[in-house]
């Protein structure tokens, strides 16, 4: 029956749920003990709602996003199968 | 138009050279500009021992092809290349390399110079540095001023 196992009821046509491939880099993977993940989330949810479940908190500004390897922004969108990103202000050169 | 990422040490004159004689007719460019970052063994007044790069893999080759990609829209030039390191890296190693081929000077030293801007407000590289006791992440406001 959907909704109670849900990772199982997912396998199934007509589910709600989705799953998301959650990667966090440097400062934050080492503050969140997080290097990558895979979750369940409901349809129709955005990139701060991805980090509201990994983390339990609303998404800093000073964060930056990828879905699938694009800079995203808090409201993007994310699909079943999407690999969303999340990292401090960048540092090369 | 090539992105490298280089897990080991690299001599940029070299691949500089190496690059230009495999991809550039002798008599077709006018100007070459080049640009050479290079690990220091200070900061914010602290020595420092080593560098650790971390990098998107994937995605950091993708967002330095788009921002070779844009430079191409604003500047005419026959060739641009970009190498940078990634992992271990200690002092006097060289960490990044653009160069930009082109006619006349203008587009070339243009060019490098937005590509090197670019790279560094947007192509996710992060450096954590090891000092004597410590390590820390550097901070996006220092990096881009240095």
């Amino acid at each position: 029956m959907p909704g109670i196992f849900v990772s199982e009821a997912c396998q199934f046509e007509g589910c709600n749920f989705m799953t998301i491939r959650v990667r966090l880099f440097a400062s934050l993977s080492e503050q969140w003990q997080i290097d990558q993940k895979t979750i369940q989330l409901k349809e129709g949810q955005t990139v701060a709602a991805v980090w509201r479940e990994i983390t339990g908190e609303s998404l800093p500004d000073s964060i930056l996003m990828a879905v699938n390897m694009e800079y995203a922004r808090p409201d993007t969108p994310v699909k079943a199968g999407d690999e969303v990103a999340f990292f401090p202000p960048v540092t090369g050169g | 138009m090539t992105v490298q990422l280089k897990p080991k040490p690299f001599d940029p004159f070299r691949l500089l050279l190496q690059y230009q004689e495999s991809r550039l007719a002798p008599g077709s460019y006018g100007a070459t500009a080049s640009f050479i970052g290079t690990m220091r063994d200070f900061n914010q007044g602290d020595s420092v021992k080593r560098l650790f790069l971390e990098h998107y893999p994937g995605m950091t080759e993708r967002e330095l092809e788009k921002i070779i990609a844009e430079a191409r829209q604003r500047w005419a030039f026959l060739e641009a290349l970009v190498a940078h390191r990634v992992g271990d890296i200690f002092p006097g190693e060289p960490i990044v390399l653009v160069v930009v081929w082109s006619v006349h000077r203008g587009p070339a030293f243009d060019a490098c110079r937005y590509i090197m801007e670019a790279l560094k407000s947007r192509a996710p590289f992060w450096k954590k540095e090891k000092l004597p006791h410590k390590e820390r992440w550097v901070s996006n406001d220092e990096n881009l001023q240095n």
